[in-house]
Protein backbone atom coordinates (compact mmCIF):
# COMPACT_ATOMS: atom_id res chain seq x y z
CA UNK A 1 0.00 0.00 0.00
CA UNK A 2 2.75 2.46 0.80
CA UNK A 3 3.85 2.56 -2.95
CA UNK A 4 0.49 3.70 -3.70
CA UNK A 5 0.56 6.76 -1.84
CA UNK A 6 3.85 7.03 -3.24
CA UNK A 7 3.14 7.03 -6.83
CA UNK A 8 0.06 9.42 -5.88
CA UNK A 9 2.11 11.62 -3.96
CA UNK A 10 4.86 12.11 -6.23
CA UNK A 11 3.22 12.55 -9.95
CA UNK A 12 1.91 15.68 -9.94
CA UNK A 13 5.19 17.41 -8.52
CA UNK A 14 7.18 15.26 -10.58
CA UNK A 15 5.85 15.84 -13.88
CA UNK A 16 5.35 20.02 -13.12
CA UNK A 17 8.46 19.74 -12.33
CA UNK A 18 9.88 17.60 -15.46
CA UNK A 19 7.82 19.57 -17.83
CA UNK A 20 8.89 23.30 -16.23
CA UNK A 21 12.90 22.03 -16.56
CA UNK A 22 12.19 21.19 -20.10
CA UNK A 23 10.70 24.26 -20.90
CA UNK A 24 13.84 25.77 -19.84
CA UNK A 25 16.28 23.15 -21.57
CA UNK A 26 14.67 24.76 -25.03
CA UNK A 27 14.92 28.58 -23.70
CA UNK A 28 10.97 29.36 -23.12
CA UNK A 29 9.54 32.25 -21.45
CA UNK A 30 8.28 29.98 -19.28
CA UNK A 31 6.26 31.79 -16.94
CA UNK A 32 4.60 34.03 -19.93
CA UNK A 33 3.70 30.71 -21.15
CA UNK A 34 2.12 29.21 -17.97
CA UNK A 35 -0.14 32.32 -17.77
CA UNK A 36 -1.49 32.19 -21.35
CA UNK A 37 -2.35 28.96 -20.47
CA UNK A 38 -3.69 29.67 -16.92
CA UNK A 39 -5.77 32.82 -18.31
CA UNK A 40 -7.05 29.67 -20.98
CA UNK A 41 -8.03 27.56 -17.73
CA UNK A 42 -10.43 30.10 -16.71
CA UNK A 43 -12.13 30.09 -19.65
CA UNK A 44 -12.85 26.12 -19.76
CA UNK A 45 -13.94 26.85 -16.05
CA UNK A 46 -16.47 29.44 -17.09
CA UNK A 47 -17.70 27.23 -19.91
CA UNK A 48 -18.74 24.28 -17.84
CA UNK A 49 -20.49 26.29 -14.98
CA UNK A 50 -23.76 26.74 -16.80
CA UNK A 51 -23.62 23.51 -17.76
CA UNK A 52 -22.87 22.41 -14.09
CA UNK A 53 -25.45 25.01 -12.63
CA UNK A 54 -28.35 23.07 -14.41
CA UNK A 55 -27.10 19.43 -13.98
CA UNK A 56 -26.43 20.12 -10.37
CA UNK A 57 -29.91 21.21 -9.72
CA UNK A 58 -31.38 17.76 -11.37
CA UNK A 59 -29.14 15.16 -9.75
CA UNK A 60 -30.36 17.60 -6.58
CA UNK A 61 -33.66 17.00 -7.42
CA UNK A 62 -33.45 13.17 -7.83
CA UNK A 63 -31.60 12.91 -4.68
CA UNK A 64 -33.93 15.36 -2.60
CA UNK A 65 -37.05 13.55 -3.77
CA UNK A 66 -35.73 10.26 -2.68
CA UNK A 67 -36.04 8.33 -5.85
CA UNK A 68 -32.60 7.99 -6.63
CA UNK A 69 -32.68 6.22 -3.74
CA UNK A 70 -35.58 4.28 -4.45
CA UNK A 71 -34.02 3.61 -7.74
CA UNK A 72 -30.79 2.56 -5.74
CA UNK A 73 -32.94 0.17 -3.64
CA UNK A 74 -34.42 -1.46 -6.79
CA UNK A 75 -31.26 -2.53 -8.32
CA UNK A 76 -29.68 -3.63 -4.56
CA UNK A 77 -31.16 -7.33 -4.86
CA UNK A 78 -30.00 -7.67 -8.55
CA UNK A 79 -26.27 -6.11 -8.43
CA UNK A 80 -25.71 -7.80 -4.70
CA UNK A 81 -25.50 -11.11 -6.87
CA UNK A 82 -22.38 -9.55 -8.75
CA UNK A 83 -21.62 -8.06 -5.09
CA UNK A 84 -21.24 -4.83 -7.32
CA UNK A 85 -22.54 -1.86 -5.60
CA UNK A 86 -25.73 -0.48 -6.10
CA UNK A 87 -24.49 3.53 -4.48
CA UNK A 88 -22.11 3.90 -7.45
CA UNK A 89 -24.62 2.13 -10.29
CA UNK A 90 -25.91 5.86 -11.39
CA UNK A 91 -22.61 6.58 -12.16
CA UNK A 92 -21.58 3.64 -13.67
CA UNK A 93 -24.68 4.45 -16.19
CA UNK A 94 -24.22 8.04 -16.69
CA UNK A 95 -20.52 7.83 -17.25
CA UNK A 96 -20.10 6.86 -20.79
CA UNK A 97 -23.03 9.33 -22.19
CA UNK A 98 -22.42 12.84 -20.26
CA UNK A 99 -19.63 14.18 -19.18
CA UNK A 100 -20.68 17.24 -17.53
CA UNK A 101 -23.72 15.45 -15.66
CA UNK A 102 -21.52 12.60 -14.73
CA UNK A 103 -19.20 15.18 -12.66
CA UNK A 104 -22.65 16.27 -10.87
CA UNK A 105 -23.48 12.70 -10.30
CA UNK A 106 -20.11 11.92 -8.59
CA UNK A 107 -19.96 15.03 -6.74
CA UNK A 108 -23.41 13.82 -5.09
CA UNK A 109 -21.60 10.95 -4.47
CA UNK A 110 -18.97 11.95 -2.64
CA UNK A 111 -20.60 14.64 -0.40
CA UNK A 112 -23.64 12.15 0.23
CA UNK A 113 -20.71 9.36 1.37
CA UNK A 114 -17.88 10.93 2.17
CA UNK A 115 -14.84 12.14 -0.72
CA UNK A 116 -12.82 9.68 1.10
CA UNK A 117 -15.12 6.97 2.03
CA UNK A 118 -15.29 3.94 -0.24
CA UNK A 119 -18.13 5.09 -2.51
CA UNK A 120 -16.31 8.19 -2.48
CA UNK A 121 -12.93 6.69 -3.68
CA UNK A 122 -15.35 4.91 -6.25
CA UNK A 123 -16.17 7.40 -7.76
CA UNK A 124 -13.26 9.19 -8.02
CA UNK A 125 -11.03 6.32 -9.67
CA UNK A 126 -14.09 5.79 -12.02
CA UNK A 127 -14.44 9.68 -12.87
CA UNK A 128 -10.38 9.25 -13.74
CA UNK A 129 -9.74 6.29 -15.39
CA UNK A 130 -12.97 6.59 -18.34
CA UNK A 131 -14.02 8.70 -20.47
CA UNK A 132 -17.38 10.09 -22.02
CA UNK A 133 -17.47 7.41 -24.48
CA UNK A 134 -20.34 8.10 -26.44
CA UNK A 135 -18.84 12.06 -27.21
CA UNK A 136 -15.36 10.85 -27.91
CA UNK A 137 -16.95 8.46 -30.94
CA UNK A 138 -19.28 10.97 -32.06
CA UNK A 139 -16.83 13.65 -32.39
CA UNK A 140 -14.12 11.28 -33.87
CA UNK A 141 -16.57 9.70 -36.31
CA UNK A 142 -18.54 13.09 -37.53
CA UNK A 143 -15.25 14.66 -38.17
CA UNK A 144 -14.96 12.34 -41.14
CA UNK A 145 -18.27 11.62 -41.84
CA UNK A 146 -18.35 8.25 -40.85
CA UNK A 147 -21.85 6.45 -40.20
CA UNK A 148 -20.39 2.78 -40.13
CA UNK A 149 -18.67 2.67 -36.84
CA UNK A 150 -18.76 -1.28 -36.72
CA UNK A 151 -17.54 -2.81 -33.44
CA UNK A 152 -16.34 0.70 -31.85
CA UNK A 153 -19.20 1.18 -29.59
CA UNK A 154 -19.14 -2.22 -28.02
CA UNK A 155 -15.47 -2.63 -27.23
CA UNK A 156 -15.58 0.82 -26.19
CA UNK A 157 -18.15 0.20 -23.71
CA UNK A 158 -16.75 -3.01 -22.65
CA UNK A 159 -13.62 -1.30 -21.80
CA UNK A 160 -15.49 0.90 -19.92
CA UNK A 161 -17.30 -1.75 -17.92
CA UNK A 162 -14.10 -3.30 -17.33
CA UNK A 163 -12.55 0.01 -16.24
CA UNK A 164 -15.81 0.61 -13.96
CA UNK A 165 -15.53 -3.18 -12.29
CA UNK A 166 -11.68 -2.67 -11.99
CA UNK A 167 -12.18 0.67 -10.16
CA UNK A 168 -14.73 -0.58 -7.54
CA UNK A 169 -11.93 -3.68 -6.56
CA UNK A 170 -9.10 -1.77 -5.90
CA UNK A 171 -10.92 0.90 -3.83
CA UNK A 172 -12.27 -2.07 -2.37
CA UNK A 173 -9.05 -3.17 -1.25
CA UNK A 174 -7.54 0.09 -0.57
CA UNK A 175 -10.52 0.94 1.99
CA UNK A 176 -9.84 -2.63 3.70
CA UNK A 177 -6.29 -1.60 3.89
CA UNK A 178 -6.82 2.49 5.49
CA UNK A 179 -9.39 0.71 7.97
CA UNK B 1 -28.94 14.18 -25.14
CA UNK B 2 -28.99 16.58 -22.43
CA UNK B 3 -32.53 17.98 -24.04
CA UNK B 4 -34.01 14.70 -23.14
CA UNK B 5 -32.31 13.65 -19.92
CA UNK B 6 -32.44 16.80 -17.98
CA UNK B 7 -36.17 17.72 -18.06
CA UNK B 8 -36.53 13.86 -17.41
CA UNK B 9 -34.76 14.46 -14.31
CA UNK B 10 -36.38 17.39 -13.12
CA UNK B 11 -39.90 15.87 -14.07
CA UNK B 12 -39.69 12.85 -12.66
CA UNK B 13 -37.97 14.00 -9.26
CA UNK B 14 -41.25 16.71 -8.87
CA UNK B 15 -43.91 14.34 -9.11
CA UNK B 16 -42.09 11.79 -7.23
CA UNK B 17 -41.64 14.26 -4.26
CA UNK B 18 -45.39 14.95 -4.76
CA UNK B 19 -45.80 11.39 -3.77
CA UNK B 20 -43.45 10.75 -1.04
CA UNK B 21 -44.70 14.55 0.49
CA UNK B 22 -40.81 15.75 -0.05
CA UNK B 23 -41.54 18.53 -1.62
CA UNK B 24 -39.71 21.06 0.99
CA UNK B 25 -36.44 18.92 0.81
CA UNK B 26 -37.08 19.27 -2.79
CA UNK B 27 -37.27 23.32 -2.49
CA UNK B 28 -34.33 23.22 -0.32
CA UNK B 29 -31.95 21.43 -2.66
CA UNK B 30 -32.50 23.89 -5.21
CA UNK B 31 -30.42 26.13 -3.24
CA UNK B 32 -27.93 24.35 -2.25
CA UNK B 33 -27.33 22.31 -5.70
CA UNK B 34 -26.72 26.01 -7.33
CA UNK B 35 -24.71 27.19 -4.13
CA UNK B 36 -22.53 23.76 -4.54
CA UNK B 37 -22.30 24.43 -8.53
CA UNK B 38 -20.56 27.76 -7.58
CA UNK B 39 -18.29 26.42 -4.78
CA UNK B 40 -17.47 23.49 -7.18
CA UNK B 41 -16.12 26.02 -9.60
CA UNK B 42 -14.84 28.35 -7.53
CA UNK B 43 -12.44 25.82 -6.51
CA UNK B 44 -11.94 23.70 -9.86
CA UNK B 45 -10.65 27.13 -11.36
CA UNK B 46 -7.18 26.94 -9.37
CA UNK B 47 -6.44 23.57 -10.22
CA UNK B 48 -7.40 23.73 -13.36
CA UNK B 49 -6.04 27.12 -14.50
CA UNK B 50 -2.60 25.26 -12.60
CA UNK B 51 -2.86 22.74 -14.44
CA UNK B 52 -3.87 24.25 -17.71
CA UNK B 53 -0.66 26.84 -17.76
CA UNK B 54 1.87 23.98 -17.01
CA UNK B 55 0.45 22.02 -20.45
CA UNK B 56 0.82 24.82 -21.84
CA UNK B 57 4.53 24.83 -21.54
CA UNK B 58 4.88 21.02 -22.75
CA UNK B 59 2.82 22.06 -25.67
CA UNK B 60 4.95 24.92 -26.64
CA UNK B 61 8.14 22.29 -26.55
CA UNK B 62 8.96 19.32 -28.70
CA UNK B 63 8.17 17.00 -25.61
CA UNK B 64 5.49 15.41 -27.23
CA UNK B 65 7.10 14.77 -29.96
CA UNK B 66 10.43 13.52 -28.39
CA UNK B 67 7.82 11.03 -26.49
CA UNK B 68 6.24 9.73 -29.69
CA UNK B 69 9.52 7.71 -29.73
CA UNK B 70 8.72 5.34 -26.78
CA UNK B 71 5.45 4.45 -29.03
CA UNK B 72 7.02 3.30 -31.66
CA UNK B 73 6.86 -0.67 -30.68
CA UNK B 74 3.37 -0.44 -29.44
CA UNK B 75 2.46 1.54 -32.63
CA UNK B 76 3.44 -1.54 -34.93
CA UNK B 77 0.97 -3.89 -32.79
CA UNK B 78 -1.70 -1.08 -32.63
CA UNK B 79 -1.54 -0.02 -36.27
CA UNK B 80 -0.24 -2.02 -38.58
CA UNK B 81 -1.48 -0.90 -41.19
CA UNK B 82 0.16 2.50 -40.87
CA UNK B 83 3.89 2.83 -42.08
CA UNK B 84 6.44 4.42 -39.48
CA UNK B 85 7.75 7.74 -40.30
CA UNK B 86 4.64 8.34 -42.35
CA UNK B 87 2.59 11.47 -41.51
CA UNK B 88 0.09 9.39 -39.65
CA UNK B 89 2.15 7.50 -37.75
CA UNK B 90 3.08 10.81 -36.34
CA UNK B 91 -0.20 12.08 -35.86
CA UNK B 92 -1.25 8.89 -34.18
CA UNK B 93 1.43 9.24 -32.03
CA UNK B 94 1.44 12.48 -30.83
CA UNK B 95 -2.87 11.93 -30.44
CA UNK B 96 -1.52 9.60 -27.91
CA UNK B 97 1.05 11.14 -26.38
CA UNK B 98 -0.99 14.12 -25.92
CA UNK B 99 -3.86 12.29 -24.25
CA UNK B 100 -1.40 10.30 -21.44
CA UNK B 101 -0.23 14.06 -20.57
CA UNK B 102 -3.60 15.11 -20.42
CA UNK B 103 -3.33 17.55 -22.91
CA UNK B 104 -7.20 17.50 -24.48
CA UNK B 105 -6.91 20.71 -26.05
CA UNK B 106 -3.87 19.15 -28.16
CA UNK B 107 -5.43 15.67 -27.89
CA UNK B 108 -8.40 16.01 -29.80
CA UNK B 109 -7.72 18.14 -32.99
CA UNK B 110 -4.48 16.11 -33.68
CA UNK B 111 -6.75 12.94 -33.16
CA UNK B 112 -9.64 14.94 -35.87
CA UNK B 113 -6.53 15.30 -38.08
CA UNK B 114 -5.58 11.70 -38.19
CA UNK B 115 -8.64 10.47 -38.47
CA UNK B 116 -8.82 12.57 -41.93
CA UNK B 117 -5.24 11.55 -42.99
CA UNK B 118 -6.95 7.99 -42.58
CA UNK B 119 -10.10 8.36 -44.35
CA UNK B 120 -7.95 9.07 -47.32
CA UNK B 121 -6.26 5.66 -47.11
CA UNK B 122 -9.68 4.20 -46.84
CA UNK B 123 -11.24 2.31 -49.10
CA UNK B 124 -14.82 1.98 -48.20
CA UNK B 125 -15.52 6.27 -46.96
CA UNK B 126 -18.94 4.84 -45.37
CA UNK B 127 -16.76 2.47 -43.12
CA UNK B 128 -14.52 2.97 -40.23
CA UNK B 129 -11.22 0.76 -40.76
CA UNK B 130 -9.37 -1.30 -39.11
CA UNK B 131 -6.83 2.03 -37.63
CA UNK B 132 -9.67 4.05 -37.76
CA UNK B 133 -11.65 2.14 -35.41
CA UNK B 134 -8.68 1.69 -33.20
CA UNK B 135 -8.18 4.88 -32.83
CA UNK B 136 -10.95 5.69 -31.63
CA UNK B 137 -11.33 2.75 -28.92
CA UNK B 138 -7.79 4.19 -27.67
CA UNK B 139 -9.02 7.48 -27.48
CA UNK B 140 -12.11 6.44 -25.44
CA UNK B 141 -10.01 4.90 -23.03
CA UNK B 142 -8.68 8.10 -21.73
CA UNK B 143 -4.82 6.55 -20.46
CA UNK B 144 -4.51 9.91 -18.37
CA UNK B 145 -1.18 9.86 -16.28
CA UNK B 146 -2.83 12.77 -13.82
CA UNK B 147 -6.88 12.72 -13.67
CA UNK B 148 -6.94 16.61 -12.88
CA UNK B 149 -10.58 16.84 -12.84
CA UNK B 150 -10.84 14.37 -10.48
CA UNK B 151 -8.04 15.53 -8.29
CA UNK B 152 -9.44 19.24 -8.16
CA UNK B 153 -13.50 18.17 -7.57
CA UNK B 154 -11.92 15.92 -4.70
CA UNK B 155 -9.82 19.11 -3.23
CA UNK B 156 -13.14 20.95 -3.62
CA UNK B 157 -15.09 18.39 -1.44
CA UNK B 158 -12.34 18.71 1.48
CA UNK B 159 -10.56 15.10 0.90
CA UNK B 160 -7.63 14.43 3.31
CA UNK B 161 -5.37 13.05 -0.07
CA UNK B 162 -6.97 14.49 -2.95
CA UNK B 163 -4.60 12.83 -5.43
CA UNK B 164 -4.50 9.61 -3.24
CA UNK B 165 -6.50 7.92 -6.43
CA UNK B 166 -3.76 8.40 -8.88
CA UNK B 167 -2.17 4.98 -8.47
CA UNK B 168 -5.76 3.07 -8.60
CA UNK B 169 -6.70 5.22 -11.60
CA UNK B 170 -3.55 3.93 -13.25
CA UNK B 171 -4.66 0.33 -13.02
CA UNK B 172 -8.31 1.01 -14.07
CA UNK B 173 -7.64 2.97 -16.82
CA UNK B 174 -4.71 0.13 -17.86
CA UNK B 175 -7.23 -2.91 -17.60
CA UNK B 176 -9.75 -0.86 -19.56
CA UNK B 177 -7.53 0.12 -22.43
CA UNK B 178 -6.44 -3.79 -22.19
CA UNK B 179 -9.66 -4.61 -22.57
CA UNK B 180 -10.78 -2.28 -25.52
CA UNK B 181 -7.69 -3.42 -27.74
CA UNK B 182 -7.84 -6.97 -27.13
CA UNK B 183 -11.82 -6.70 -28.54
CA UNK B 184 -11.02 -4.05 -31.21
CA UNK B 185 -8.74 -6.36 -32.31
CA UNK B 186 -10.74 -9.93 -31.94
CA UNK B 187 -13.79 -7.85 -33.72
CA UNK B 188 -11.15 -7.51 -36.62
CA UNK B 189 -9.92 -10.80 -36.75
CA UNK B 190 -13.70 -12.17 -36.93
CA UNK B 191 -13.67 -9.12 -39.57
CA UNK B 192 -16.42 -7.20 -38.29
Amino acid sequence: MEFISFFSDIAMPLIILLIVIYGLIERNKVFDIFLDGAKEGIGVVVGIFPTLIGLFVAIGALRSSGILDFIVQIMTPILDIVKFPSEIMPLALIRPISGSSSIAVAVDIMKNFGVDSTFGLMASVIMGSTETTLYTIAVYTSAVGVKKTRFVLVASLLADFVGIVVSVVVCRIMSMNFS
Amino acid sequence: MLNIVWPIFIIISFIFAIFTGKLSELNASIFTSTEEAVKLCISLLGTICLWNGIMQIANKTTIINKLTKFLNPIMRFLFPDIKQDSDVHKEISMNIIANILGLGNAATPLGIKAMKSLQKQNKDKKVLSNSMATLIVLNTASIQIIPTTVIAIRNSLGSSNPTGIIFPVWIATICAAVIGIFFTKLFIKLGK
